[in-house]
């Protein structure tokens, strides 16, 4: 513990965060080999990945950069279905699951990366609760096209339509994605190692860009940006560049998420999956990525946790989550922080005392 | 003849969001706050009618006050235990509170009238308006909703410009520090915002509601949204703002499911606003304030 103490704070935070993800993977593993976790929780655990990497990135939005993103899901919905295209195309051609898990993961990425220069562009432009509003129309619109898409392969191709009957598919055609129905069927190729790997990457990319000279310039665009330009940061670059690998890496999220089950549809990744996120966000603090990887963890799982209560696990959910953010913010955790700090002066005082 | 029908329609929706939206932005005007619990206090106003109406047999006057009664408490309540707390908080750490009360609120009412829809008896009563030799008919209920916007616009602006609380509350809005210094009761001020916003949400479930007759713990949510990004369009802040922001996004949400597609209008309808704010970055009528070093 002390060593830890002695370290920079930037290493320290990267030796708790790759140690929390480490931690997680062999106390899961330890559970599953000791048959102490339930069928429910299990099939929690790469959601659980997920939702760690959705944190993850928008914290990079959120608190790196500083811009508030209601609309986080978006992209989580782009990544999930271009991995399922992906995946689905390429089902006879790698016969090997992680690998083309991998791939589809790395298509979801660029795909979600697109969404985001588009988005990021014209949204970057604007400040504070404008920019909120439009990241949250931004993900409500990538929702209902999705939601009205439908990409079909036969022989010749892939084939994509905004309306139903849009394409006529040739002999042993398929539908992939089928509009409002989503897609079903879906190989569940995610596994919790393939999530903690990702994890694990998405840790690696993130904190190394906090800790370059690309996360410091964001972080000051974030802290004046008026001062920011005046030393020569090229504030949009820097904005767009935070926002754009937040984007992709919600992507790989989604891919990873959709693996997970047999069918998905569109209305699944809405505004109260973004709301969600941010939720983690938040409750784990603002910029700090470990924080990010507890909130998500431990808010994933809570509901399942008050299943016991049933009818009431959603309503104490909602009380938990204005409690702990009246505690945190009201000025109630400073007072008894005070409170404990003077105590602990009175004992040194004490023992100097003492001492002479 | 269809095309007015058309703009009816979509002018009565409107009036329904510029209700909603007046509400949000009074209280983001004054509390720089974006309310998300909001479009469930709507949903709240919304059930309470129907419970006068329905189980309590009560007529349709006396079970709107009694909705307009217990979402202003509602209102004035959730603001001084969720909110007041947090003034000095940053506006993250609201906004996720916001959240948290409009999770309790969805989940308190599956609770108490579960996810089955209820099917709302209309407030106005049946019948319509016909003009045109029957061609054009508009129903009681458009006529109602768009006159209580019309209404309610105009009391506020009066409200606002001509009463001493009306005064406060521009004051606070401006500026809370100056404002206190000057002998304005700040928390008083931003109660009262508050019971005014919740009563008129609670006057938009009722009127939402008896043009679309279902009724679930989810209803107020996307109409919460739709009615924030109306205040946003119209510059929130401001109050004719809201009302022309509202008016418009229900036009444009009705034209767009006439005629170009019923499942794309909720794209159309927030990619006009994300047009909107590129041209003009703080909505159609929204103040500008120029950044300071």
């Amino acid at each position: 513990m002390k060593k830890l103490k002695n370290l920079s704070p930037s290493t320290r935070d990267n030796v708790i965060c790759y140690g929390l993800a480490a931690v997680f993977f062999i106390v899961v593993q330890a559970m599953i080999a000791g048959g102490l976790i339930n069928n429910s929780l299990k099939g929690q655990l790469v959601p659980i990945c997920a939702y760690i990497i959705m944190a993850v990135s928008l914290n990079l939005t959120v608190g790196v950069l500083g811009e508030l993103s209601l609309g986080h899901a978006g992209f989580m919905s782009v990544g999930a279905f271009a991995g399922i295209v992906v995946t689905s195309s390429l089902a006879d051609v790698i016969p090997s699951a992680p690998l083309r898990l991998a791939i589809a993961m790395l298509v979801a990425a660029v795909c979600a990366a697109v969404a985001g220069v588009i988005v990021g562009v014209p949204v970057l432009r604007l400040k504070g609760d404008y920019l909120a509003i439009v990241t949250l129309a931004f993900g409500e619109i990538i929702k209902n096209i999705v939601n009205v898409l439908y990409i079909g392969r036969d022989a010749s191709g892939l084939h994509f339509s905004l309306l139903e009957q849009g394409f006529e598919l040739g002999e042993g055609g398929k539908m992939i994605i089928n509009g409002p129905m989503g897609v079903s069927g879906i190989q569940k190729i995610s596994t919790f190692t393939s999530g903690i790997v990702l994890v694990v990457i998405t840790l690696f990319l993130v904190l190394n860009l906090i800790n370059s000279r690309a996360g410091r310039a964001i972080m000051a665009v974030r802290d004046n940006k008026i001062a920011a330009e005046s030393i020569g940061i090229s504030t949009t670059r820097y904005k767009l560049l935070a926002f754009v690998v937040s984007a992709a890496l919600a992507g790989m999220a989604g891919t990873l998420y959709a693996m997970n089950y047999s069918t998905v549809v569109a209305s699944k990744f809405d505004f109260n999956t973004s709301i969600l996120v941010l939720v983690f966000v938040v409750l784990g603090g603002l910029g700090n990525i470990w924080g990010s990887m507890i909130g998500a963890a431990v808010l994933t799982v809570l509901p399942e946790l008050l299943r016991p209560v049933r009818d009431y696990r959603m309503l104490l959910y909602a009380i938990l989550l204005i409690a702990m953010m009246l505690f945190n913010n009201s000025g109630i955790k400073q007072r008894m922080l005070d409170k404990r700090g003077m105590k602990q002066m009175e004992k040194l005082e004490k023992s100097e005392k003492g001492g002479a | 003849m269809t095309f007015l029908s058309y703009l009816i329609s979509g002018i009565s929706l409107g009036s329904v969001y510029a209700i909603i939206a007046l509400g949000y932005t009074m209280v983001y005007g004054i509390a720089k706050m974006l309310n998300f619990a909001h479009g469930d206090v709507i949903m709240i106003g919304a059930y309470m009618s129907f419970c006068g109406t329905s189980y309590m047999g009560w007529s349709p006057l006396m079970s709107v006050v009694l909705a307009i009664v217990v979402c202003t408490v509602l209102g004035v309540t959730i603001e001084r235990l969720a909110y007041k707390p947090l003034r000095m908080a940053p506006s993250l750490a609201v906004l996720i509170t916001a959240i948290g009360v409009s999770y309790f609120l969805q989940n308190a009412a599956l609770l108490i009238w579960t996810s089955n829809p209820k099917s709302f008896t209309s407030v106005v009563g049946g019948g319509a308006v016909k003009l045109f030799d029957g061609q054009l008919s508009i129903s009681h209920v458009t006529l109602v909703t768009v006159l209580a916007c019309v209404v309610i616009m105009v009391a506020l602006t009066l409200f606002t410009t001509k009463t001493k609380m009306g005064t406060a509350m521009r004051a606070v809005s401006e500026d809370k520090g100056a404002a206190q210094l000057m002998g304005i009761n700040v928390n008083t001020t931003i109660s009262v915002t508050f019971a005014i916003g919740s009563g008129l949400a609670a006057i938009a479930g009722v009127l939402l509601c008896s043009a679309y007759p279902t009724l679930m713990p989810t209803t107020g949510s996307m109409p919460g949204i739709k009615a924030f990004t109306a205040a946003v369009f119209g510059g929130i802040g401001s109050i004719p703002g809201a009302m022309l922001g509202g008016i418009l996004l229900g036009v444009i949400e009705i034209f767009s499911k006439a005629y170009i597609s019923t499942q794309l209008s909720d794209a159309i309808v927030f990619a006009m606003l994300i047009v909107v704010l590129l041209v003009k970055p703080d909505g159609l009528l929204g103040k500008h304030r120029n950044e300071k070093v």
